[in-house]
């Protein structure tokens, strides 16, 4: 047994009330939102965007039309945070963002189910940064987990950062496969400790994939995890997360939960493709006073 | 002709037999030559005390195990059912017959209320229907330490009737019994104390209703009441200091002796509280 | 292989990481609209059907306490009032609503639940307008509870026979019903939801600070054609409810309020063969393990003590935490009261309102001096409080002994006493010292502790894991001097009906 397995089986986290969890989501989603608050929120929400693509069928062209939205959404508003693709598109998208604040993020490690070998989730990671990934978004092993495997996916997560090299880690839990809020707050203790500088939710290939309730869990292991080292770990949630009305209450979540130091890009993420069309319609409703139509907006 | 051995009748206090405190006797009305002790205000706070210590563990066992004791009590009334008709018919007019119809009323009423604790759950709780993710049901639980006055008559039967119904629910009593027919009453004290139920469980004080009754009402670790006679304003004005549980039962004679107004839920009902439990469902 | 991080210690120094709040982003006032609210400037008394003028022909004012503004004048109901009102009760008992089908009866309660949900905004409203409690729980809470107490109680009426078997139950007759100012619609909902199932006619007290939702909800009865004088609702003060719990012709009072106002009243019905119910005080024990859910247990702490200003019977009062997680959790409840929003009632991200009466924040006020006096540590939230209206920050008292009189006695506000134990026997000891029993609560990861603890707590509703749940199915109300009798469920029928193999009177 190595050092570190050793200290994934030490990881002790406190159980999770599933009910009064999800009381407390639900109740933060009834926050009410207005005006300039309201517009300050979706500006926000922009900002934090990783402007997402993972299809099969992805190609150059989206690519490039996804690095024009993601620079510059509409005039006057603020860059998404990151365009997020498979790995065979990272220097395609690095070449399109060069120069802007745009991050380019990839999935590795056998993105969405993680079944491949270690080696081959490294040298994949390698190639991404090679490439000119700034973030990898890996995910964890949660055959091992649910097996109780916990040093196999504390170890992997801690290779995988180390091939990351200056690249950010994001580490995606899949909550959706784990279950249980247990397992969602020891799998983000596990991800945390291995070395993750995000912990983000799901793939968005598997249903469900964020919830309020999953994320607020999430914000409350980075709250205490940064209490107990004094380190900063971002959260990331990916996928489901459609609308302005979804993107407001995950912030107000976040204002109210852990506060400043989270409520910017570099500590909370939205994962989402048709997330941004909805916050740019909406800024425009509260510019205009009108109500706007959908097709108005491109659809990239 | 055999001199016989006079009985000195005594109070019932956690499972002892007491002279009272005081020292003081009196002669029932119905016992003329009888010297009785007559409790005081003390003997009272000594048997609310024994109550309360016996209070947990009493209520602690099982509704099975309450049952068995109760049904052991049941079995010694109808051992010593010969002799309790003897003392009933020497301080009553009561015929051989109907003194021995009060007895088997009596061993009845045991025998039903000895079936009833291990279902007061099933009767008087719930599990509730709530909306929302939660497993919620009420149980019955006894409300505690209570005292209760027997009516004049019927001396044995009366006594159980006030009594037993609540220490079938899991509470500890003070019984005072018959103040004019002590005898019968204070009589049980002995077949309690060979039928296990526990020191301390039932208590049985002789004495004055009018000296012993507004100490009951006023005593504020006591939790409940149920004198039989008529509603008294200032008896249950007294108890409201502590808030009490009161019930009057205010019955003709006859009705005394009619089982199946004896026999109801409705004699332990409000002497079992209510508690409700909530605990949410989740994976 | 990264290196981990080292663990910093846990105690608590200068240097420790720090949340910040607030400066990022700040949420504008989200008031509720009160545009087509038909408050009234002036209300008269709601009996036999009709509105009438007190024949005292006195009103008082009823106050904003988050502005200190007159909102509206209502009727001040004196003796000759609520004796009209108990004679229309009387008569519509004996006529028509005791003689009533039961699936007639029922119909109109279903119908008075539909008919709240229908007007559930001008409810909500006029709730936290009044009352000062915050929209978000008057809308999601208060009402919609109080039209799921109707809509419960409604399918009852025809099935009481089958709710006791063997037992023929009727109404106990014409019903007085005393409630309180911390909810006022979903209390009047309490009382008058299983009265009216039960074949009972009722005259009705609001508190008077806290009137208007109870005759929003009389223009209700109307408007479902109610038949007239089974539902009256007299205003007023005290005296009003003196008055009615001295009628001759009741049958049976229910109060829900203070303890000492309960004794009062079961002292006067005493010897009268009048039925009594009794939903006192409390000050509940929360205990909290060191193997709980703690964040979900910060939840459950700040909903315990905070919802409803505190003003709240059952609010967990004194909470109880094992030694071992204390300072730990100390920590995150005086973070998470930070985060509490107080402020205008009417504002729809408004967690905490404005605190009843200028009387009862004098009494909280009282009661807070008195525990710094015994040297107890205060922490308060740093909130904002409004200049105009009464208001009260989030508070907790650590350091707190049992002794101390801000753990005895019922502050009916926004404040905790913080107080530890060791052993489980330790804190079933501690929760059960006191007068009252009407509810506790318990957070463990340990399903046998938890069933081992509920069986011992003196309490009538005990929440496990969970706090302040309320529920019509669910029975609700006091051991010990928390008073007698349930509301809610099956159990709380037995408060509204007689059997006819029932001798024992109440007394």
């Amino acid at each position: 047994m190595t050092a570190s397995s050793h200290l994934a089986d030490d990881i002790a986290v406190a159980p999770v009330d599933a009910v009064a969890l999800e009381a407390r989501a639900a109740e933060l989603s009834t926050r009410s939102i207005k005006k300039d608050a309201k517009r300050r929120g979706l500006e926000l929400a922009i900002s934090m965007t990783d402007l997402t693509t993972l299809e099969g069928m992805d190609s150059p062209g989206k690519v490039a039309a996804l690095c024009g939205k993601a620079m510059r959404p509409a005039p006057g508003l603020p860059s998404v945070a990151a365009v997020c693709v498979y790995p065979d598109l990272v220097a395609q998208a690095t070449k399109l963002l060069a120069g802007s604040s745009v991050a380019v993020a990839s999935v590795a490690t056998g993105f969405p189910s993680g079944r491949t070998d270690l080696a081959l989730k490294l040298s994949e990671t390698r190639r991404c940064v090679e490439d000119g990934a700034d973030e990898i978004d890996m995910v964890i092993d949660r055959g091992a987990f649910l097996s109780g495997d916990f040093a196999k996916v504390f170890d992997e997560i801690a290779a995988v950062k180390e091939a990351c090299d200056y690249a950010h880690l994001k580490v995606i839990l899949e909550t959706g496969e784990l279950a249980t809020y247990d397992n969602v707050r020891l799998a983000s203790e596990i991800a945390m400790r291995a070395g993750g500088d995000f912990i983000k939710t799901s793939t968005g290939k598997v249903s469900p994939a964020s919830t309020m309730p999953v994320v607020l869990l999430m914000l409350e292991a980075v709250r205490d995890f940064y209490f107990d080292t004094g380190k900063l770990i971002g959260v990331k949630a990916a996928g489901g997360i459609k609308n302005s009305k979804q993107a407001l209450r995950y912030l107000a979540m976040v204002n109210e939960t852990v506060g400043d130091h989270w409520l910017t890009p570099s500590r909370f993420r939205f994962g989402a493709s048709s997330l941004l069309n909805d916050l740019l319609m909406q800024l425009a409703r509260l510019d205009s006073g009108t109500y706007q139509r959908p097709d108005d907006f491109s659809k990239d | 002709m055999r001199v016989p051995v006079k009985k000195t009748y005594k109070l019932f206090v956690g499972g002892k037999f007491p002279r009272s405190e005081s020292g003081r006797t009196f002669e029932p009305a119905d016992a003329p030559g009888t010297n009785v002790a007559r409790a005081s205000r003390k003997d009272l706070r000594d048997a609310i005390v024994a109550a309360r210590a016996a209070q947990s563990g009493w209520a602690g066992r099982t509704g099975y195990n309450r049952g068995q004791i109760l049904y052991r009590l049941a079995e010694m009334i109808e051992t010593h059912a010969a002799s309790l008709v003897d003392e009933i018919r020497a301080c009553s007019r009561k015929s051989q017959a109907a003194a021995e119809r009060e007895v088997e009323a009596s061993i009845d009423l045991v025998t039903w209320y000895a079936g009833l604790p291990d279902k007061l759950q099933q009767l008087l709780g719930a599990q509730n229907e709530v909306s929302g993710p939660f497993f919620n049901f009420s149980t019955v639980e006894p409300s505690g330490v209570l005292c209760a006055a027997a009516p004049d008559a019927p001396s044995l039967l009366g006594a159980l009737a006030v009594s037993v119904p609540l220490i079938a629910g899991g509470n500890t009593v003070v019984l005072l019994v018959s103040e004019a027919s002590p005898l019968v009453g204070l009589a049980l004290g002995e077949l309690l104390a060979v039928s296990d139920v526990p020191g301390g469980t039932l208590n049985l004080l002789a004495g004055q209703r009018d000296e012993l009754l507004p100490e009951m009402a006023k005593h504020r670790d006591v939790n409940g009441l149920l004198f039989a006679g008529t509603p008294d304003p200032e008896l249950g004005a007294a108890s409201a200091d502590s808030v009490k549980r009161v019930r009057w039962a205010d019955l003709p004679e006859r009705d005394w002796s009619k089982l199946d107004k004896l026999c109801t839920l409705h004699w332990a009902r409000p002497f079992v509280e209510v508690k409700t439990l909530w605990h949410p469902k989740a994976p | 292989m990264t290196q981990l991080p080292e663990k910093q210690s846990s105690t608590r120094e200068e240097s420790r990481p720090q949340l910040v709040f607030g400066e990022r982003w700040v949420y504008e006032p989200a008031p509720q609209s009160l545009a087509d609210v038909p408050a009234r400037e002036k209300y008269d008394l709601f009996i036999n059907g009709k509105w009438a003028a007190p024949k005292g022909r006195k009103h008082f004012d009823s106050v904003n306490p988050a502005t200190e503004q007159v909102i509206a004048r209502v009727a001040q109901a004196g003796k000759a009032d609520v004796d009209a009102a108990v004679k229309a009760a009387r008569v519509a008992q004996t006529k028509v609503w005791g003689p009533m089908a039961p699936r007639d009866r029922a119909r109109y309660v279903f119908r008075i639940a539909r008919l709240i949900q229908e007007r559930s905004r001008e409810l909500a409203c006029l709730e936290s307008l009044d009352g000062g409690k915050p929209i978000r729980e008057s809308r999601d809470v208060d009402v919609p509870l109080a039209a799921g107490h109707f809509f419960y109680h409604a399918g009852w009426a025809d099935k009481l026979h089958l709710a006791f078997p063997g037992s023929k139950p009727s109404p106990v007759g014409v019903v007085g019903q005393i409630i309180p100012w911390n909810f006022p619609l979903l209390m009047a909902a309490w009382k008058l939801a299983p009265a009216l199932a039960c074949g009972n006619t009722v005259v009705l007290k609001p508190a008077e600070t806290t009137s208007l939702t109870a005759l929003h909800l009389a223009q209700i009865l109307e408007q479902a054609e109610l038949p007239p004088g089974v539902v009256n609702i007299v205003t007023g003060d005290g005296r009003t409810g003196g008055a009615l719990v001295e009628h001759p012709d009741l049958d049976k009072l229910a109060f829900t309020g203070s303890t000492a106002v309960g004794q009062s009243i079961q002292r006067s019905l005493a010897g009268s063969g009048k039925d009594l119910t009794l939903e006192l005080g409390g000050k509940a024990a929360h205990i909290v393990f060191d193997d709980a859910a703690l964040d979900q247990a910060v939840e459950g702490i700040v909903k315990g003590i905070f919802f409803n200003q505190g003003h709240v019977c059952c609010a967990g009062s004194r909470l109880l935490v094992q030694e071992s997680i204390h300072d730990a959790l100390l920590d995150k409840l005086l973070a998470r009261i930070e985060r509490i929003r107080v402020g205008d009632p009417l504002d729809k991200n408004t967690d905490m309102g404005a605190i009843n009466s200028s009387e009862q924040l004098q009494r909280i006020e009282a009661l807070v001096e008195a525990g710094v006096a015994e040297g107890c540590t205060l922490h308060q939230s740093t909130c904002t409080l409004p200049n105009k209206g009464y208001w009260f920050r989030p508070s907790v008292f650590s350091g707190v002994s049992l002794s101390h009189r801000i753990a005895r006695e019922e502050i009916f506000g926004p404040v905790l006493s913080v107080m530890t134990f060791r052993t489980p026997a330790e804190a079933v000891e501690k929760a059960n010292n006191t007068a009252y029993g009407l509810s506790a609560g318990i957070w463990t990861d340990k399903g046998s502790r938890i069933l081992w603890m509920a069986e011992r707590m003196r309490a009538g509703v005990v929440w496990n894991n969970t706090f302040n749940q309320f529920d019509p199915a669910s029975p609700f109300g006091g051991f010990k001097e928390s008073g007698f009798g349930r509301e809610g469920g099956r159990q709380g029928l037995e408060a509204y009906l007689r059997f006819h193999d029932d001798t024992l009177v109440q007394g």
